[in-house]
C-alpha cells in the first residue's frame, strides 16, 4: 500500500517538474524544477532497493551538476522578448525532435509487450546479486568484470580535465601577473618590517 | 620557503599558538562589569537624561527666559510662556525633542536658575519614537525623581564653576 | 517503538507509521531547543574569550536570551522586497531549515537509538548536505538584490569545492569501517587504538584526516574563519541581507543545526559516536547517549573557539586551501590508507 502510494507521489512528481522544467518561462525556474525532477527521480531508486543509485543521483547530479547549472543560469542576462523571439523559427525542428522522441517510446512500449530483451549476462540470464547490499554488489562489478572499462572511463575524464584546463589556464600571460598565495602566506615580520632609527633630517634609506 | 616553515605550517602550529593563547583568555576574569545590574561610577559633570528642577518649596525653577531655547545648536528645545495668575512669568510649554538633543549640556549652562540640567541617567531607551519627544511633565516628573542625585552632583561641582 | 504501538492494538503499517512520526518529533522538537540553547553558548564563549560577559539579563545567566530572540523574531513583519521573486524567496529558508533537519534521521543517538537505520548512512549525510547549498543560492538569486547575490555565488562555489574533499576524507573512513552504516561505523571504533581507546582519530593515518576533516565541516557550515558567505564587512549580512522575521530565523536555525550536525558527524566518525572515549568497563555504566551529546558539546566549543580566535579567510585563499592543498592531501591519504588495508587486513593479492 505504502509502497505503491510513494511510487505514484513520486512518479507523478517526476513527471510534473520534468513538464514545469521545459514549460518554466524563466531559465533559473526550469534549473529548480529540473532539481526536484531529480530529487524525485531518487526517491523512485529507492523504492527499487536501488538505494547507492539514490543516493549518488543525488549526490553528483543535485549537489554538483545541477549547482553548476544554476551557477550559469542564474549569470545569465535573461530578456524574455528575445527568449520568445526564436519561437516560430524553431517549431518545426522542435516538432522534428517531439516527433523522434514519441516514435522512440511507441518503440519501446511495444518491445515491452513483445517480453523484455533478457540483459545482465552474455549468456542470457539475469544478472546475479553479488553481495548482501547494492554497494558491494556494484563494486565487485565495476572492480571486477568491468574494470577495465571503469579504468578506460576514468582515464578519459581525466583527458576531457586536462584539456580542459590546458584551454583556458593562462599562467604567467596574466595581465597582472600571479598570485603565489603559498609566499604571501609564508612571509615573516622581520622580511617585510624594517626598524630604524634616523639621524634628525637624513630620512630613511630604503 | 624553508622546511622549518613548512613543518610549522603543516602542523598548524601558529593555528595551535593562537588558540592556546585565546583558551588562557577564556579563563581571565572578565574586563567588563555586569552591566544592568552593576554599573560604573559617574562623573558629576556627566551629561544624560534632562531633567526640570523645583526649589525645595515645590514651585518650578524654570522662569521662561527662553536662554536654554536659544542657545540649543540641535533646536531640539521649545518654549512657549505666559504670565501666570499670580503674574509670574512661566513655561505653558517645554518641550525637548530627545531624538535632535546631542548632549551638549549648553542648556544647563545657559539656564540662570539651574532650572534645566541633564542629570546621570543614561539607559532610558523607549519602544517608540514618541516617547522620545519629552513634554513638560515628563521633564518635570524626571527632575523628581532624580533630584537627590542632581543636587549632589551640583554640588560637586560647584567648586569647580 | 513499532512494537510499541503494535500492542496498542494497531496494524503494522499504522504502528509503523505512528512510531515514525513520533520519532521524527522525539528528534527535531529536541534539536530546536538545543539550537536555542546552543546559540546562547556560542554567544557566552566568544564573549568570555573577548573578557566580555555575554546575555547576562533573560532569565538566570541570560539562559533564556534564545527563546526572548525568537519571540522578537516572531513577532516581526515580513518584509518581501518589492523586486524580488517572491515564490522562491520563501521557499528558500524552508529548504535551508528542512534539510538541516532531514539529515538528522540516520544519526545514532546510542546503540540501537537511530531513526532510520540504512546502510547507506554516510552517504545519504553526504547528499542531505549537498542540498543544503541550495537554501543559499536560492534566497540570494529571489532576493534580487547584489550583496545576497554575491554571497550565493560565493557559497556555491566554496560548498563544491569543500564537499569533494570532505568525501574522499569520508571514503578513508568507510574503507576503514568496511561500512557506509553510522552505527557500524562506530562499532569499527570500539577498542580502536591499541585496544584501549575508542575513536579513528587516535589513528596515526586517520588523525591527519580528522584535522582536514574539522577544517572542512568548518567551511562546509560556513563558519568563521571561512564564513565568506556572510562577510559583514564585505557583504552586508550576505544572503540574509532582505531577509527579516521569520524567514530569517529559519536560516539561522538550519544554520546551527547545521553546526551541530558537523559537531555530531566529527563525534561519529573519527571520536567513537555513542562509545565512551575509553574502552574501559566502568565508563560502559554511563549511557551512550550522554557520551554522545558530551563529545557533540565538545566540538561545538572548538568551533566556537575557532570563531572566536582566527580571522576570516579572503576567498583565493579559501579556494586555495579547499582545491590545492586539502583535495591532494585527502586524495594522497585515500591511496594511503586503502594500500595499509591491503597489506595488513586484505593480504597482497598474487
Amino acid at each position: 500500500m505504502i509502497q505503491l502510494l510513494a511510487f505514484y507521489l513520486f512518479a507523478f512528481l517526476v513527471i510534473a517538474s520534468g513538464a514545469m522544467t521545459i514549460l518554466a518561462r524563466n531559465p533559473v525556474h526550469s534549473v529548480l524544477w529540473l532539481i526536484l525532477a531529480f530529487f524525485n527521480a531518487a526517491g523512485l531508486m529507492v523504492i527499487v532497493g536501488a538505494e547507492f543509485i539514490a543516493m549518488l543521483l543525488v549526490i553528483v547530479y543535485v549537489g554538483a551538476v545541477a549547482v553548476l547549472f544554476l551557477f550559469v543560469v542564474m549569470m545569465l542576462d535573461i530578456d524574455f522578448a528575445e527568449l520568445r523571439a526564436g519561437f516560430i523559427r524553431n517549431f518545426p525542428l522542435g516538432i522534428a525532435i517531439a516527433l523522434v522522441l514519441l516514435a522512440e517510446l511507441i518503440f519501446g512500449i511495444g518491445a515491452y509487450k513483445a517480453g523484455g530483451l533478457e540483459l545482465g549476462t552474455p549468456d542470457g540470464a539475469a544478472a546475479p546479486l553479488l553481495g548482501e547490499s547494492n554497494i558491494e554488489s556494484i563494486g565487485a562489478m565495476l572492480y571486477g568484470r568491468y574494470l577495465f572499462l571503469f579504468e578506460t572511463a576514468g582515464i578519459i575524464l581525466l583527458v576531457a580535465m586536462v584539456g580542459a584546463i590546458v584551454l583556458t589556464h593562462r599562467g604567467a600571460r596574466a595581465p597582472r601577473g600571479q598570485q603565489n598565495i603559498g609566499k604571501q602566506i609564508a612571509r615573516r615580520p622581520e622580511e617585510a618590517v624594517v626598524n630604524t632609527k634616523p639621524e634628525v633630517g637624513q630620512g630613511v634609506q630604503l | 620557503m624553508t622546511v622549518a616553515q613548512l613543518i610549522k605550517s603543516f602542523t598548524l602550529w601558529e593555528f595551535i599558538q593562537a588558540h592556546w593563547l585565546t583558551l588562557k583568555y577564556f579563563f581571565k576574569p572578565k574586563a567588563t562589569i555586569n552591566y544592568p545590574y552593576e554599573k560604573n561610577p559617574l562623573s558629576p559633570r556627566f551629561r544624560g537624561e534632562h531633567a526640570l528642577r523645583r526649589y525645595p518649596n515645590g514651585e518650578e525653577r524654570c522662569i521662561a527666559c527662553k536662554l536654554c531655547e536659544a542657545i540649543c545648536p540641535a533646536q531640539a528645545i521649545t518654549i512657549e510662556a505666559e504670565p501666570r495668575e499670580d503674574g509670574s512669568r512661566r513655561t505653558t510649554r517645554y518641550d525637548i525633542d530627545m531624538t535632535k538633543c546631542i548632549y551638549c549640556g549648553f542648556c544647563q549652562e545657559a539656564c540662570p536658575v539651574d532650572a534645566i540640567v541633564e542629570g546621570p541617567n543614561l539607559d532610558y531607551s523607549t519602544e517608540t519614537r514618541e516617547e522620545l519627544l519629552y513634554d513638560k511633565a515628563k521633564l518635570l516628573a524626571n527632575g523628581d525623581k532624580w533630584e537627590r542625585a542632581i543636587a549632589a552632583n551640583l554640588e560637586a561641582d560647584a567648586p569647580y564653576r | 517503538m513499532t512494537q510499541f504501538f503494535q500492542s496498542l492494538g494497531m496494524t503494522y503499517e499504522w504502528a509503523w507509521f505512528v512510531a515514525t512520526i513520533a520519532g521524527i518529533l522525539l528528534i527535531a522538537l529536541p534539536l530546536m531547543l538545543a539550537v536555542a540553547m546552543i546559540i546562547y553558548v556560542d554567544r557566552k564563549i566568544w564573549a568570555a574569550m573577548a573578557l566580555r560577559r555575554g546575555p547576562n539579563v533573560v532569565g538566570p545567566f541570560g539562559l533564556l536570551q534564545s527563546f526572548a530572540d525568537g519571540l522578537k523574531v516572531f513577532l516581526q513583519e515580513t518584509i518581501i522586497p518589492a523586486a524580488a521573486n517572491k515564490g522562491i524567496f520563501l521557499i528558500a529558508p524552508i529548504i535551508t531549515f528542512t534539510v538541516a533537519l532531514m539529515a538528522w534521521a540516520v544519526i545514532p543517538f546510542n546503540a540501537g537509538a537511530v531513526l532510520a537505520d540504512i546502510n547507506v548512512g554516510l552517504l545519504y549525510i553526504l547528499a542531505i548536505s549537498s542540498l543544503g547549498v541550495y537554501g543559499v543560492v536560492m534566497s540570494g538569486w529571489a532576493s534580487n538584490s547584489k550583496y545576497p547575490f554575491f554571497s550565493a555565488m560565493r557559497a556555491a562555489a566554496q560548498m563544491i569545492s569543500y564537499e569533494v574533499s570532505i568525501g574522499f576524507i569520508l571514503i578513508c573512513v568507510v574503507l576503514w569501517a568496511g561500512t557506509f552504516n553510522l552505527n557500524g561505523i562506530i562499532e569499527a571504533q570500539r577498542g580502536h587504538g591499541l585496544g584501549l581507546v575508542n575513536g579513528f582519530a587516535f589513528n596515526l593515518l586517520l588523525f591527519p584526516m580528522w584535522v582536514v576533516f574539522l577544517i572542512s565541516s568548518l567551511a562546509e557550515t560556513a563558519r568563521a574563519p571561512f564564513d565568506l558567505t556572510e562577510a559583514e564587512s564585505e557583504l552586508v549580512a550576505g544572503y540574509q541581507t532582505e531577509y527579516s522575521s521569520m524567514s530569517f530565523a529559519l536560516f539561522w536555525l538550519g544554520e546551527y543545526a547545521n553546526v551541530l550536525l558537523m559537531c555530531a558527524l566529527n563525534a561519529i566518525l573519527f571520536f567513537g559516536g555513542w562509545l565512551p572515549p575509553l574502552d574501559w568497563e566502568p565508563l560502559y555504566l554511563i549511557p551512550g547517549w550522554i557520551w554522545f551529546f558530551a563529545k557533540i558539546f565538545l566540538f561545538f566549543f572548538i568551533f566556537s573557539w575557532v570563531k572566536a580566535t582566527v580571522p576570516r579567510f579572503r576567498y583565493d585563499q579559501l579556494m586555495r586551501l579547499g582545491w590545492k592543498v586539502f583535495l591532494p592531501l585527502s586524495l594522497v591519504f585515500v591511496v594511503l590508507v586503502s594500500g595499509w588495508l591491503m597489506f595488513t587486513r586484505y593480504g597482497v593479492p598474487a
